[in-house]
């Protein structure tokens, strides 16, 4: 940021070079018009036509699975013809019984998801920003702490878990909440970048010290410098851990409790086509969510142009 | 920069204060078996520009952060006109800091930036949107006011932070190598605006620096800091041309290191005599800090020959290669043009030298 150019607009190519053969005659001419086929390519991006092909295995492979699932959710019966009958159904109360259990563990995922949330901002993320501000050496440690999840399988962590939830089920008893407790350990990975992420692109230390230099009190420091500056981080690392949340099944399964994903496999045996259902909402609520990250970000990104008045 | 006016307003009333007595008395402070400040005694007057220069790890920026109340000593004691602030926090010091890297808020405007330290004092609101504007229009950036940060360039922010910083009419104004993020340009036409704006507030004022050049301009008086504790304090005047030791004619300033003989007094150069400035060094050989311009070319002398000259706008330095292989640097007029292999003679001039026991 320090030295900001003269603004002046770029030029596609020196003005006053000789005009040499067919050479210059493709280098004097500014991509965008001179169409991409004739044009020597520089840089390391690859061309056009590469990348609309990787583009759309890539789409296709992610988009078959999602498509095949909606068709189904329309599907009567096995002769292909298609009704909306299966969404009208969840609106029956005569069918309430069968799909009681869907809604119970959904109640109950979003639940462990507000936990989940709080042990994020509440235990991370205070951890992570103490360690950057007096503990730095300590940054390594608590980053493979938090990465360790993520290289255990779950079925190997259940294992761990089981006789901890002997315990826990003791103390608060055997609701689905409880496991809000294993599921925000599984979720600290994907917790963890992007408030690091976040504390590594602000200047932590200076801009605590110029706020207290200013007057500010430790709790001024956080409400007004650290968290506004570490917002779009905390954001990411909260919508994370919902979709990790909504997306859990071992250990719901192994430690029998109900939530979200238990109850879609139990419900698959009565009715498959309401799991459908339910399953590509989660899909599109985890997508939606992830779409929601990526704005965070770009507002930002998109602000951060330089402004064209600039002096130097 | 593209408003360092000539026309530059005087500094507006509701900024100015009366400058503090800032002392630091026998402070310590360790890291590990490291002492980063060693005893560090120093007063700072009232309304005066002081430097502390030292080369990297001698313990100034500790120093300043120790007095900002960022970093907690060991020992010693540290007082605002006469009140001992060792264990007041940070925010209770009333102490205005420009750091080295860019501090302002990125998700606040320049406005809110300034306004910040107003805002922590509870100064109402009319009082601060005038005060705001006085601190912004003394850095000339009132048309900035409704940018971010990020709008900015560095000089422009490092004036931003100045003007937060001074707009709490703080009893003491500390700069931390404020301008070293900066390009040449810029950092000489920023020093001097800060050089002015305190003056002008006549605010007590300590400045970090390993930039001796950029000391020697702007100070009253510099401290040269050297392993935790002053080696020498004094004007840039008393330092350049008075050094007390090898160390601070080695770092204040350019100087050739010439072997030669002390006797009474008088060092002995390439059998030129010239007083030496410490008179505690005993007789025998010494390194003699002989500066450039106390160097000439003359038709007799040492001989030697011409190896590089460089162009410095008004002045001409030329390196040359004595006979027995030793390097000066002598610093000559324009005009007088050398080349390199040209066969020249050097005397010194008999400025007074600081001088080391060759070890």
């Amino acid at each position: 940021m320090a030295a900001v150019s003269a603004g002046a607009p770029a030029r596609p190519a020196g003005p006053a070079r000789p005009a040499g053969p067919a050479r210059s005659a493709r280098t004097s001419r500014p991509a965008r018009t001179g169409g991409p086929a004739r044009a020597p390519r520089f840089g390391t991006a690859p061309s056009l036509g590469t990348a609309a092909v990787v583009l759309i295995v890539v789409g296709l492979v992610f988009a078959v699975p999602l498509v095949a699932l909606l068709q189904f959710t329309f599907r009567q019966g096995t002769d292909g013809s298609l009704t909306t009958a299966h969404y009208t159904a969840l609106a029956d109360p005569a069918n309430a019984g069968t799909y009681q259990p869907v809604f119970d563990g959904l109640g109950a995922s979003l639940l462990i998801a507000v936990i989940a949330v709080a042990i994020v901002l509440l235990v991370l993320l205070p951890a992570q920003v103490i360690t950057a501000l007096h503990h730095p050496r300590l940054r390594r440690i608590l980053e493979f702490v938090c990465l360790v999840p993520i290289t255990v399988p779950v079925v190997v962590l259940v294992v761990g878990f089981v006789p901890v939830y002997q315990f826990v089920a003791q103390v608060f008893g055997s609701g689905a909440w409880t496991l809000s407790f294993a599921i925000g350990i599984i979720a600290l990975p994907f917790a963890f970048r992007p408030i690091s992420a976040a504390i590594t692109a602000m200047d932590l230390i200076t801009l605590t010290e110029a706020a207290r230099s200013l007057g500010a009190s430790w709790w001024t420091v956080t409400w007004r410098v650290l968290l506004p500056n570490l917002r779009r981080g905390i954001l990411a690392a909260c919508f994370l851990t919902i979709t990790v949340v909504l997306g859990e099944y071992t250990l719901a399964s192994f430690l029998s409790r109900t939530t979200f994903q238990t109850a879609l496999l139990l419900v698959q045996g009565t009715d498959p086509y309401v799991a459908a259902i339910f399953s590509l909402g989660a899909l599109v609520f985890g997508f939606l969510l992830l779409v929601a990250i990526g704005r965070i970000g770009q507002r930002r990104t998109r602000v951060r142009r330089p402004h064209p008045k600039d002096p130097a | 920069m593209t408003t360092t006016a000539p026309t530059a307003p005087a500094a507006p009333a509701s900024l100015s204060g009366a400058g503090a007595v800032v002392e630091l008395d026998a402070v310590e402070k360790r890291y590990g078996t490291h002492r980063a400040l060693a005893g560090l005694s120093l007063r700072v007057e009232p309304g005066e520009f002081l430097s502390l220069l030292g080369p990297s790890g001698c313990g100034k920026t500790t120093a300043l952060r120790a007095l900002a109340g960022l970093e907690a000593i060991d020992a010693g004691a540290i007082r605002i006109d006469g009140e001992d602030v060792a264990n007041t926090p940070a925010n209770k010091r009333d102490m205005g800091m420009v750091f080295q890297q860019y501090s302002l808020f990125p998700h606040m405007t320049v406005r809110q930036n300034v306004a910040f330290g107003l805002e922590m004092r509870k100064v109402p609101s009319s009082e601060r949107k005038s005060r705001v504007v006085d601190a912004l229009d003394m850095v000339h950036l009132a048309d900035f006011a409704d940018r971010f940060p990020h709008q900015l360039s560095g000089g422009q922010q490092q004036r931003v932070a100045l003007a937060r910083a001074l707009v709490t009419r703080p009893r003491v104004l500390l700069l931390d190598e404020p301008l070293s993020a900066l390009d040449a340009k810029v950092r000489v036409s920023l020093r001097e605006e800060i050089r002015r704006i305190q003056s002008d507030l006549g605010i007590t004022t300590v400045f970090v620096t390993h930039d001796q050049e950029e000391a020697l301009a702007v100070s009253d008086r510099i401290a040269v800091m050297n392993a935790g504790d002053i080696e020498q304090i004094g004007t840039p005047e008393e330092l350049y041309r008075s050094p007390s030791s090898a160390f601070t004619a080695d770092f204040v300033g350019q100087s050739n290191r010439l072997g030669g003989d002390l006797r009474g007094g008088d060092v002995f150069v390439y059998g030129f005599r010239v007083p030496a400035l410490d008179l505690t060094v005993a007789d025998g050989p010494v390194l003699a800090y002989v500066r450039p311009e106390d160097i000439a070319f003359a038709a007799e002398g040492v001989t030697g020959r011409v190896v590089s000259s460089s162009f410095l706008g008004s002045i001409r330095r030329t390196t040359v290669r004595l006979d027995d292989d030793t390097i000066v640097t002598v610093q000559h007029e324009v005009g007088d043009r050398r080349v390199s292999g040209d066969s020249v003679a050097v005397r010194l001039l008999g400025a007074p030298v600081a001088v080391a026991p060759v070890s």
